[in-house]
């Protein structure tokens, strides 16, 4: 009985999925579309399905259809080795969109890597996850290059000399970015008069910041998501903190204001692209966005819609379909003309591309300056 | 010394969060000798009923005391239906099964809003309605102190004092003891064992929509696993005063608000979470049913 | 046919054919799913011993998991005794390790808290294995939130299936052989009643302390093949839900079978993988939705749980033989 209770259970996902059409390419997407970093995953699959719809209406690539099979890890490591697998040996994709979580990035890439399928990241900023082998890509960039645009943007522009950090524990990308602002902000001569932290998922952080008031310090450097940044921006000024509050690329949501009020506005975040943009590209985006979703598009919904555009332009490139092919061609995207700005991958398969400092206006988005490598 | 003064503030504010949340689980745990912890996920459910409700009236944006009186009912209402469905479909058939087993079909009902709710309402956070402006009561010498931190407050304390009276001064609640003490003896003398679980959990969810409403005022951000962390908290405070006693739960979620306060202000903020449990720990390894709870020696 | 069942050694071989079948049969994905099957049914067995023979109820397996996880995921890179061509032994000491260091744990969680009964003590060891996630986050040479990564694996599939089954039978046996020894009776006595088990003698603390430290035992082992299996752990794979996650397959595989244990390991594991194609139909993940109402139902149809208090062999014999 439990040779058969085996049997039927492992032959059931082998029935599904063995449908396969010879005018499509397979391209898989994993992501957090449930559990608790489900916001952020779902962005991102917006951007990759907007971009992939666009480019079937355009004909697709090499004449064929792009069929993508977007699967969920629940936020779970792994989740996402089982979702990973599962679309490189039984959907048989060509190649993978994944990961805004660097930690799911980094444990789901070694097998797309042992089996030569390309793996681009959208979003997973931590810098060893392209470490983990020469078909793993991303396109944004890497938390050193952002915590050193805000330390540079705090102690240059703004001429600040005390700052206090608050980090969430519970997120790779925050600890990172908090660590490198850090180091840098040090070096140029300032002082972290106070360094604590939160868990994603806290809704009440006036412990913390009646501490960082006692410190009187002359910026929060707050690199968290956008979730939590809204309730923290309005307990600092209930608390009486009027000094401006910086962060991140994970700041970028329309939900920031909305959550924060007025409290928000003031405040400086690093970002990928500005919405003020002349660009046509970026402008053409979000009205595109706007009007499939009815929503303004986030940083990660900007991201993930670049990194399909990338991936099927290299598929486009590639002689053939093969996975060496397609690395290949991915390898030698340069200049390309994102929503994020000019992307172009470097030795490491990271993203060299300036950063722009954005201060928050209601629901506008001030451009400041530019930030280049 | 400011500072302190801040700080217990501050604990005391989120310490009678905790305490909303909290009394529906110890009322309850108080009947049944169950652990409901869909509870939390009730209450997730009234904040999001009164979100689409304020949408659909269009008073999102409209703080008045209308405003808060239908979202508070809105919520009650809603959470009440639920707790009642629940009860009926999900806890009622296993009413003599083992507590293990109840305690799973609690986390499969709590597991099935929270991911139901990411399918229905989708996974991003909404943004609560502006119910009421909150305004400074004092501020100066470094203190201070909003409208909200007392509202809470003082709501929990009344709510506390109604469950008090519902369970000791009425008939009704007369029953409840009585089914609580012996749910058979108590059907022999009368009373129906089943309306009066019913009615407790109307009653323990219209607390949660309650709570929903107040920390959505509080905190204006909602989403469909806003009830895991809040939940897990409340949960250890009601233990922590001792499961089943009322008082005890509003004095529990008082200490842990206090001491995680307490804890980010004088030890770490790292080791919040870690070190409101360690208090827990200890204060239940020295009194094993909780500060108010009464432990009850085991006749043979 | 159940004497397999019964000698480790021909079980030993059954599940190396059966693994064998698995290898060339079979594609990564499955196999994959096999190895996570094979670390909830340690996790399972042994989170059993506990809630289901002795009766205590504990929320923190979890933590003893992350225990044993961590400590495989930094012996294997860091501690290189053994020449390349042995590395399977050192593999097998660090499991160990991990297995000891969790078991250690869970006698300094266990001394205090065992004393406490039903839901307190659930807290309890909710708080403590919430305490071991925290200070994991907050550990740097661990990684932190950032995880742990590049942790070998046990070499090809066959090798990890096989170093798994081993344990799992480790860990089979010796519950199975403890149960029918005096401990065992001392497990059960607790549970049944622990007044009387006191009035005839039995050391009822020290009974609870010996169960749970086991038990860490083993829920560390399947920590460390874990951490192989992956090749890369970060603390929010060991939060209270993957605690609940195992006590969901205590009590649906029933409290104090073994095989209920497994069989409900099996189930809990495969089901979300089986209903992943789900998605591709929906494009929304129901999956846990029918999950959690799966688990609803099964607990109101079968309230002991799929096999209750029997094993297997039992439920083969009261049903299946005696309508042949």
């Amino acid at each position: 009985m439990k040779n058969l209770f085996l049997s039927l259970i492992l032959t059931l996902p082998l029935l599904a999925g063995c449908t396969k059409n010879n005018n499509e390419i397979a391209i898989g997407e994993f992501d957090s579309m449930t559990g608790s970093d489900a916001t952020f995953g779902l962005s991102s699959n917006k951007g990759v399905r907007l971009a992939i719809d666009e480019i079937n209406a355009a004909g697709g690539v090499k004449g064929k259809k792009l069929a993508l099979t977007a699967m969920d890890d629940q936020g779970k490591n792994e989740e996402a080795v089982s979702a990973v697998t599962r679309l490189v040996t039984q959907t048989k994709v060509v190649a993978i969109i994944g990961g805004v979580a660097s930690g799911r990035s980094k444990a789901s890439a070694p097998v797309a890597q042992s089996h030569q399928i390309p793996f681009v990241s959208p979003a997973s900023t931590n810098p060893d996850v392209t470490k983990v082998g020469d078909y793993v890509f991303r396109i944004c960039f890497i938390d050193p290059f952002q915590g050193l645009v805000m330390a540079k943007f705090a102690s240059e522009n703004m001429k600040m000399k005390k700052v206090a950090i608050l980090r969430d524990v519970k997120n790779d990308y925050s600890v990172g970015l908090a660590d490198v602002f850090a180091q840098e902000f040090k070096k140029r001569g300032g002082e972290i008069v106070s360094d604590l932290s939160y868990q994603a998922g806290d809704i009440d952080f006036k412990a913390q910041l009646t501490q960082i008031r006692s410190k009187n310090p002359d910026t929060l450097y707050i690199p968290g998501y956008y979730t939590e940044v809204g309730l923290i921006a309005q307990q600092a000024r209930q608390l009486g903190i009027k000094v401006p509050l910086m962060g991140g690329d994970g700041w970028d949501s329309e939900k920031l204001s909305e959550i924060g009020k007025e409290a928000i506005n003031g405040n400086y975040f690093s970002n990928h692209y500005t919405t003020e943009s002349t660009d046509p590209a970026v402008s053409d985006f979000i009205k595109k966005f706007k009007a499939k979703y009815n929503e303004t598009p986030d940083a990660l919904a900007a991201l993930g819609y670049d990194a399909a555009k990338i991936l099927a332009a290299a598929i486009e490139r590639a002689p053939n379909l093969s996975g060496p092919a397609i690395r290949d061609e991915i390898a030698k995207t340069k200049d390309f003309g994102g929503v994020t700005g000019k992307i172009t991958l470097n030795a490491n398969r990271d993203a060299v591309k300036s950063a722009v400092v954005i201060q928050v206006d209601g629901k506008n988005r001030k451009f400041i300056t530019t930030i280049s490598p | 010394m400011q500072d302190f003064v801040q700080h217990l503030i501050n604990g005391i504010s989120l310490g009678s969060i905790y305490a909303l949340i909290a009394l529906g689980y110890t009322m309850v745990y108080g009947i049944l000798k169950m652990i409901n912890f869909a509870h939390s996920d009730v209450y997730m459910v009234g904040a999001f009923a009164s979100y689409y409700v304020a949408r659909w009236l269009g008073i999102d944006s409209n703080p008045s005391i209308g405003t808060l009186i239908i979202l508070l009912l809105t919520s009650m209402f809603f959470c009440s239906l639920l707790g009642l469905l629940i009860e009926r479909l999900a806890y009622r058939p296993l009413r003599n099964s083992p507590k293990l087993n109840i305690l799973i079909t609690a986390i499969g009902v709590s597991l099935f809003l929270e991911y139901g709710g990411q399918v229905v309402f989708g996974a991003d956070p909404k943004v609560f309605p502006d119910v009421m402006k909150d305004f400074v009561l004092f501020s100066g010498a470094g203190i201070e102190l909003t409208s909200f931190d007392i509202t809470v407050l003082i709501v929990s304390i009344l709510a506390m004092f109604a469950l008090d009276f519902l369970i000791y001064k009425t008939k009704l609640g007369k029953a409840m003891r009585a089914v609580s003490s012996n749910p058979s003896v108590a059907s022999l003398m009368g009373v129906n064992p089943d309306r009066i679980i019913s009615f407790t959990f109307i009653v323990g969810s219209a607390l949660a929509g309650v709570g929903s409403v107040l920390v959505g005022m509080k905190y204006p951000k909602i989403d469909p696993l806003m009830g895991m962390m809040i939940g897990l908290k409340a949960f250890v405070a009601a233990v922590l005063g001792g499961i089943g006693s009322i008082s005890g739960a509003v004095l529990g979620a008082l200490i842990m608000g206090l001491s995680e306060e307490m804890v980010v202000a004088y030890l770490s903020s790292t080791y919040r979470d870690a070190l409101a449990f360690g208090i827990l720990i200890v204060i239940l390894i020295f009194k094993p049913a909780g500060i108010l709870g009464k432990y009850s020696v085991e006749k043979v | 046919m159940f004497k397999a069942f019964k000698n480790p050694t021909l079980a030993l071989i059954g599940l190396a054919i059966f693994g064998l079948g698995i290898n060339f049969g079979f594609n990564d994905y499955i196999q994959l799913t096999v190895l996570f099957i094979m670390v909830n049914c340690i996790l399972a067995m042994s989170l059993n011993l506990v809630n289901g023979y002795t009766g205590q109820f504990s929320l923190g397996h979890a933590g003893f998991m992350a225990i044993g996880s961590y400590f495989t995921a930094y012996s294997s890179t860091h501690w290189n005794i053994f020449p390349a061509n042995l590395q399977f032994i050192s593999a097998f000491l660090f499991i160990v390790g991990g297995g000891l260091l969790a078991a250690i744990a869970g006698f300094i969680v266990g001394l205090p808290s065992l004393r406490l009964k039903g839901d307190y003590l659930a807290i309890v060891t909710l708080g403590f294995g919430e305490i071991i996630r925290v200070a994991l986050l907050n550990m740097d040479f661990l990684g932190g939130p950032r995880g742990y990564a590049n942790i070998p694996s046990l070499g090809s599939f066959l090798s990890s299936y096989l170093f798994a089954s081993l344990w799992i039978l480790i860990c089979l046996f010796t519950i199975w052989r403890v149960m029918q020894s005096s401990y065992g009776r001392g497990f059960l006595s607790v549970r049944e009643d622990e007044i009387a088990a006191e009035s005839m003698g039995v050391d009822t603390t020290k009974m609870k302390v010996r169960a749970f430290v086991m038990s860490s035992f083993f829920a560390g082992i399947a920590g460390s093949l874990f951490a192989h299996f992956t090749s890369f752990i970060n603390p929010s794979s060991f939060t209270y839900l993957q605690s609940i996650n195992a006590v969901i397959m205590v009590v649906l595989g029933g409290m104090g079978s073994l095989s209920g244990s497994i069989v409900a390991a099996i189930f809990i594991t495969a089901f979300p993988e089986i209903l992943r194609p789900l998605q591709e139909l929906t494009h929304v993940d129901l999956r846990m939705v029918i999950y959690s109402l799966t688990l609803i139902l099964m607990m109101i149809l079968r309230p002991k749980g799929i096999f209750g208090e029997l094993e297997i062999t039992d439920v083969w014999r009261k049903y299946v033989r005696r309508s042949a």
